[in-house]
């Protein structure tokens, strides 16, 4: 296109000016986009300006590079500019959800995979800003007509479609059992299949991933209901709790299929760093969305009962035997779609929780020390005990992961980490007065089932940790490259796949079903 | 002479409606009229007409189109609304008020005349 254009000025001076002037563009406008005020579109209105300007300071006699000067000096400051834009766009400041089709223009535009996170800004500029004018000249009203149903609104009609599946199965085996246990162990394997379907098709793993992540599925749907658990009799009564292995291994099973669920989600990516933090990431915000999501939900169907008792219309009946049966697996494909589609649309929210709460949750562990020092109670401690104490270190591990996950990896340490610091050392000089009472007690009371999973985790958490911390005073001493944090943290996740899976699987048998 | 800053914003939707108003129009041949028509004494920082447009369009006085240009790079058009229109007759009452008023004054006083054209 630069091409044509200085065909269509033969008066451009010096030959082989143009590329030169191709690049200046490209750099300004990477410079720009910066700016979260202008939209790809304001910036291809300034761009058309910028080369009218360039184009006439050429005809009369300037080189490319003095025009470019010129013309950009015209322009403005870009900061002026940007301050000028937010006023008349102030909408912007609160970046809305896209719900049309502009964002998938945009990832065509962008060239492949614009939803892979970490698009970098600075390859391909050339060929991502031509494209830019290309795409932009009509706008959403060409790509609509030209994109199909499935992929408009970040597909959303593939989540939905999805999220209802999901409802579906577990519905329809609502249908075939009534029995609790029967989807306290099969929630995951029945929900998450779907979610992982969601994520083959957003990213497109090989099909070795999806051979491996079925191939877990059906490992696990056949341990969790061929294991003869508690016995017939027990479970048909409703009032029979399941037996402690059995919850076990339902719950490690369910995060075990969680992060090989995310194979799907990161694809070829599962090996490096990089990819497996952008789970992370989408994990986090995940959360989030489906708290939020189900808090609004219950809100609404509570509303609605209350509202339709109000005329002596009974609907609860409705609400338990379709709402929530389908609305708890559903909200899982919606959470997920809301992930993406607001990812690159606006700020995570995840990592803002973290600034706030990692403050606040370090000065509780801290009166926890001194408490601690001064009750001097700690050895009596219980089989709960440990569980909350495993509880408190995965809050301190998600707080750190989650501000590892949205930081700037060039930015250098600074108070945040400080009291990230403090927060992990109090953790661990918590969680060492717990583990040694309980290694004490272990030893008169012997194992119980409970007892080692809450045990092997807090080990598994407690290296983790200590190692976090060392690496953290590492990186506040400017000893240590925050990589080398981010790399430590991603690199641990398959430890808890494992021990996740050994729990699940081997446990029941170790300890006899009991 | 320069123009001080808050008369040129002041001027600045009037002159931008009254050049939309003889045909519809893009940023930079905006920007060149207006140079033209003030004889290079009204300037604008180029950029910060966008902004401008950008208001004006959502006040909905002006409307907007992608074009080709001839050079074939897409090009934002603007032209004038009937809702521009309009608003363009009203600024246009009020600033012939002013201008009376103003010419009054200083016709009345024949204090230092500004020597017109010749700066």
């Amino acid at each position: 296109m630069r091409a044509a254009d200085t065909a269509g000025t033969p008066e451009a001076p010096g030959p082989g000016a143009s590329p030169g002037l191709d690049d200046l563009v490209a750099s300004w406008r990477s410079w720009v986009e910066r700016r979260e005020t202008l939209t790809a579109s304001d910036i291809d209105e300034l761009e058309g300006h910028l080369l009218d300007r360039v184009d006439a300071l050429r005809a009369a006699g300037l080189h490319d590079d003095e025009a470019f000067l010129v013309a950009v000096k015209r322009l403005g400051a870009v900061d002026d500019l940007s301050h000028e834009y937010a006023r008349v766009h102030s909408e912007r400041l609160w970046k809305q959800l896209v719900l049309d089709d502009s964002a998938v223009a945009d990832e065509r535009r962008g060239g492949a995979s614009g939803a892979a996170s970490g698009v970098d800004a600075d390859s391909g500029l050339g060929a991502a800003s031509d494209a830019g004018f290309a795409g932009a000249s009509d706008g959403a009203a060409a790509a609509s007509r030209s994109v199909p149903f499935w992929n408009r609104a970040n597909g959303l009609a593939v989540a939905l479609l999805l999220g209802v599946g999901a409802g579906l199965a577990v519905k329809v085996a609502a249908e075939l059992t009534t029995d609790p246990a029967f989807f306290l162990r099969n929630g995951a394997v029945l929900v998450l299949p779907f979610l992982a379907a969601w994520f083959a098709w957003r990213h497109r793993p090989t099909l070795g991933v999806l051979l491996g992540i079925a191939g877990a599925f059906l490992a696990a749907g056949l341990v969790l209901n061929l294991y003869p658990w508690g016995g017939p009799g027990a479970t048909e009564l409703f009032g029979a709790p399941p037996a402690a292995t059995e919850l076990l291994a339902s719950l490690h099973a369910a995060v075990a299929l969680w992060l090989v669920t995310g194979l799907a989600y990161v694809g070829d990516g599962w090996r490096t760093s990089a990819g497996r933090m952008d789970f992370v990431r989408f994990s986090g915000e995940w959360v989030v969305y489906y708290v939020l999501i189900a808090l609004v939900g219950a809100g609404l169907s509570a509303l609605t009962i209350g509202v339709f008792s109000t005329i002596d219309v009974d609907v609860a009946w409705f609400f338990n035997d379709w709402v929530l049966p389908c609305a708890i697996p559903g909200a899982v494909l919606v959470a997920a779609w809301l992930v993406d589609a607001k990812q690159r649309v606006i700020e995570n929210i995840a990592p803002v929780l973290t600034k706030v709460f990692t403050p606040l949750f370090t000065i509780m562990l801290l009166a926890l020390v001194v408490a601690a020092v001064l009750q001097w109670n700690v050895v009596e401690a219980e089989r709960e005990l440990l569980i909350a104490f495993d509880l408190v270190l995965v809050v301190v591990l998600a707080l750190l992961v989650y501000s590892y996950s949205s930081r700037d990896p060039l930015q250098r340490a600074g108070w945040f980490e400080r009291i990230q610091l403090v927060m992990l050392a109090a953790a661990l000089v918590v969680d060492l007065f717990v583990l040694v009472a309980m290694v004490g007690r272990t030893g008169e009371f012997g194992w119980s089932p409970n007892k080692t999973a809450s045990l092997g985790l807090n080990v598994i958490l407690l290296v983790n940790l200590a190692w976090s911390a060392w690496l953290q005073l590492g990186f506040l001493r400017g000893r240590v490259p925050f990589d080398r944090l981010e790399r430590w943290q991603t690199g641990y996740l398959p430890v808890y796949l494992a021990w996740a899976a050994i729990v699940a699987v081997a446990f029941p048998v170790l300890f006899g079903f009991e | 002479m320069r123009i001080g800053k808050d008369l040129v914003a002041a001027a600045a939707t009037p002159v931008v409606l009254g050049i939309l108003s003889e045909g519809e129009s893009y940023g930079y041949a905006i920007l060149q009229q207006v140079s033209r028509l003030s004889g290079g004494e009204l300037e604008w920082s180029d950029g910060m007409l966008y902004p401008l447009l950008h208001r004006l369009e959502r006040q909905g006085l002006v409307a907007s189109e992608w074009r080709q240009s001839d050079a074939g790079r897409p090009r934002k058009h603007y032209r004038l609304s009937p809702t521009g229109a309009a608003a363009l007759a009203e600024q246009r009452r009020q600033w012939t008020v002013v201008g009376d008023v103003l010419d009054k004054l200083w016709s009345v006083q024949g204090g230092p005349t500004p020597a017109l054209g010749g700066a």
